[in-house]
């Protein structure tokens, strides 16, 4: 019977964009909506027009579990779990052979060491400051005069023009000053993830990252970024099909294991 | 399960408030004051000479902002904020010190007391780069000589052998009780907060009168005993056991501390030098007492010492006595030398008892506490 299937969910209220996926042990289902001015609201909406489509109301979902920046705001969730457990949950779902975890979010950046269980062994994150992270990228798109869809798109594998500052601040005024040149735009969006992926690597390194290196968050889907950070880890780095999901995945699998151990 | 806190408590909450208006009547009855802000002070050479050793204020975020304005924005919080507090004379201890003894244990350190003497006698004693070497010692027990006429001279006493000694026992009692405390706390449930121990410690450099101090410590020993032998806990059974190394986090920059027990662990064991650092070593009472003092003080396992092996050590042995589930590193955006140390310290204790380790870069300010929530939170999700 459909009805006696339980169904959970996970929640993960990023900065940039709330994700949530549905799973009843078998099928899972991934939604996503931009974060907006009222990230709480968006979330909730998101939430009942996912179990809308699988016919119950999100009062019905048997449990729901959060992540993300913003999980702290969100009532209705039956539990709270970092984004480091949660990211590397899924991760080594959508991965399972993955040992490191790198994950760029929309303000944060993070790298972890996980075991075949997707559990986490060391992890490490970016401290208060924006650099390299997805609100980067998006000032930086601003300056070049373009959405972060063209630049994520941008053949961008070329020669790479050094971008010195690490401030977000700072490195606009490079890229104006960089464009007023006449330096072009594949140049310039090079050398930023050049920056970034540099970034990264340098924080990456206090864990010892060990292959296979999976990338994750909403930043995986610029390509020319990813190979610049194989470049700096000197490691190859794959990127799962739903990468931007990793967060909300991980909180729906977590649910659904306590589910499970608490039916048995 | 009830969750308890000592009774005995009450001498601490109010041992703070209560010190800037006893330290005035020492004062006033002519007692003179020694300010120091570090534990490589030798604090038995102040009490020989008759004077009251007091610390100073280095631990809030209010005073750093009158900090900024001489000293540069990205030096340590704590620099900041005890210059902050001086040149404002918003510290009463500052206020009434009729001497600072400093040292040299930082860069910014040596630098601000420089500006510092400028308003106020300091007496900068000059730290060794190291605690082993024999040509360390005996450069460290000449800075503690110096620093004995020092005192003999501008406070007009002499420092004799008897009272060196006597201070030497005084002191080494309390370290002895505060070891027994500790010891306490290896209990689970543990039997007293993580931020009340160091309430307990703080304490200690602000109860003027030694015996009442002693008497209070006393007190909370033996409630803790009991509560301990009835199964109860500042905190529930099982609770993530943390052990806090690092930077000092005194009152006011208890921050991380506070942040942990919240995430619902337990502080067990503060490490670092508000916490249980001045109290792990005894001075030597058997041998000549100035040079006893300088072995003692020469061995604290700062970061400013170079190499450090004695705090890996130490660290790891606390881990496993107090049985930690974690070792938590505090470090003061802008401190270099506990920066550094940090990666020394978890690959030792990776190859030491493989305890998990989680750095922390912060500064006194609350703009951080979600994100550091975050690594706490994960670290302690990562224990399982």
């Amino acid at each position: 019977m459909a009805a006696e299937q339980e169904i959970v969910a996970g929640v993960d209220a990023g900065s940039t964009a709330i994700k949530v996926t549905l799973f009843d042990g078998t099928a899972m289902a991934n939604y996503l909506e931009p974060a907006g001015w009222n990230p709480r609201e968006t979330a909730t909406v998101l939430l009942s027009k996912a179990a809308g489509l699988r016919g119950v109301k999100a009062g019905g979902l048997a449990r729901v579990y959060g992540t993300g920046y913003g999980r702290v705001g969100l009532g209705f969730l039956a539990k709270a779990v970092t984004e480091i457990t949660c990211h590397a949950r899924g991760a080594a779902y959508m991965a399972p052979e993955a040992r490191t975890v790198i994950d760029i979010g929309g303000q944060d950046v993070k790298a972890i060491r996980i075991d075949g269980a997707g559990r986490v062994r060391d992890f490490v994150m970016n401290d208060k400051c924006a650099a390299g992270t997805g609100r980067f990228l998006q000032v930086m798109a601003g300056a070049l005069g373009m959405d972060l869809g063209t630049m994520a798109a941008l053949p961008a594998d070329g020669d790479a023009c050094p971008i010195n500052a690490m401030c977000t601040v700072f490195a606009e005024s490079e890229v104006i000053g960089l464009l007023n040149r006449g330096t072009p735009r594949e140049t310039i969006v090079a050398g930023l993830y050049k920056s970034i992926a540099g970034r990264v690597a340098a924080m990456a390194a206090r864990i010892t990252p060990c292959p296979p290196v999976v990338l994750t968050g909403g930043v995986a889907l610029h390509q020319a970024l990813h190979k610049a950070l194989e470049n700096e880890l000197g490691l190859k780095v794959t990127i799962p099909g739903e990468a931007v999901f990793a967060g909300s995945i991980g909180a729906a699998l977590l649910a659904w294991e306590d589910l499970r151990r608490k039916g048995e | 399960m009830t969750l308890s806190r000592p009774q005995a408590m009450a001498h601490f909450d109010m041992a703070i408030p209560h010190a800037a208006t006893s330290l005035k009547q020492l004062k006033e009855n002519g007692t003179k004051v020694v300010g120091y802000y570090c534990m490589f002070a030798p604090q038995e050479v102040a009490l020989a000479a008759g004077a009251q050793p007091v610390a100073l204020c280095a631990t809030k975020e209010e005073p750093i902002a009158d900090g900024e304005k001489t000293l540069p924005r990205n030096f340590c919080p704590l620099i900041k904020s005890s210059y902050g507090f001086a040149v404002t004379d918003k510290c009463p201890f500052f206020l009434h010190s009729d001497l600072i003894v400093g040292e040299t244990t930082c860069d910014g350190k040596k630098k601000m007391f420089e500006l510092m003497a400028k308003f106020k006698p300091v007496h900068v004693m000059n730290l060794p780069q190291g605690y082993a070497a024999e040509e360390d010692k005996a450069y460290w027990l000449a800075a503690v000589e110096k620093l004995k006429k020092y005192l003999e001279t501008s406070l007009d006493v002499e420092i004799t052998d008897a009272k060196l000694a006597a201070a030497i026992k005084e002191r080494n009692a309390e370290r002895r009780l505060i070891q027994e405390l500790a010891d306490l706390t290896k209990h689970d449930p543990v039997p007293l907060s993580g931020q009340d121990m160091l309430k307990v410690l703080w304490a200690h450099n602000f109860v003027f009168d030694r015996q009442e101090f002693a008497a209070q410590v006393r007190e909370l020993v033996g409630e803790l005993k009991e509560q301990a032998a009835r199964g109860e806990g500042a905190l529930p059974k099982g609770a993530k056991r943390i052990v806090v190394t690092g930077v000092p986090t005194g009152i006011g920059a208890e921050k991380v501390l506070k942040i942990i027990e919240d995430c619902g662990a337990a502080v067990v064991y503060i490490e670092n030098c508000s916490g249980m650092k001045q109290f792990v070593t005894l001075v030597d009472e058997d041998k000549p007492a100035l040079a006893a003092i300088a072995d003692k003080y020469l061995g604290t396992h700062c970061s400013c010492m170079s190499p450090n092996p004695r705090r890996m050590e130490l660290v790891a042995e606390v881990a496993r006595d107090w049985r930690a589930d974690g070792v938590v590193d505090v470090v003061w955006q802008g401190c270099h030398t506990y920066n550094v140390e940090g990666r020394v310290l978890k690959d030792y204790l990776r190859d030491n008892g493989n305890v998990p380790y989680l750095q922390i870069e912060t500064d006194y300010s609350q703009g951080d506490v979600e994100q550091i929530k975050t690594r706490v939170q994960a670290f302690l999700e990562m224990m399982g």
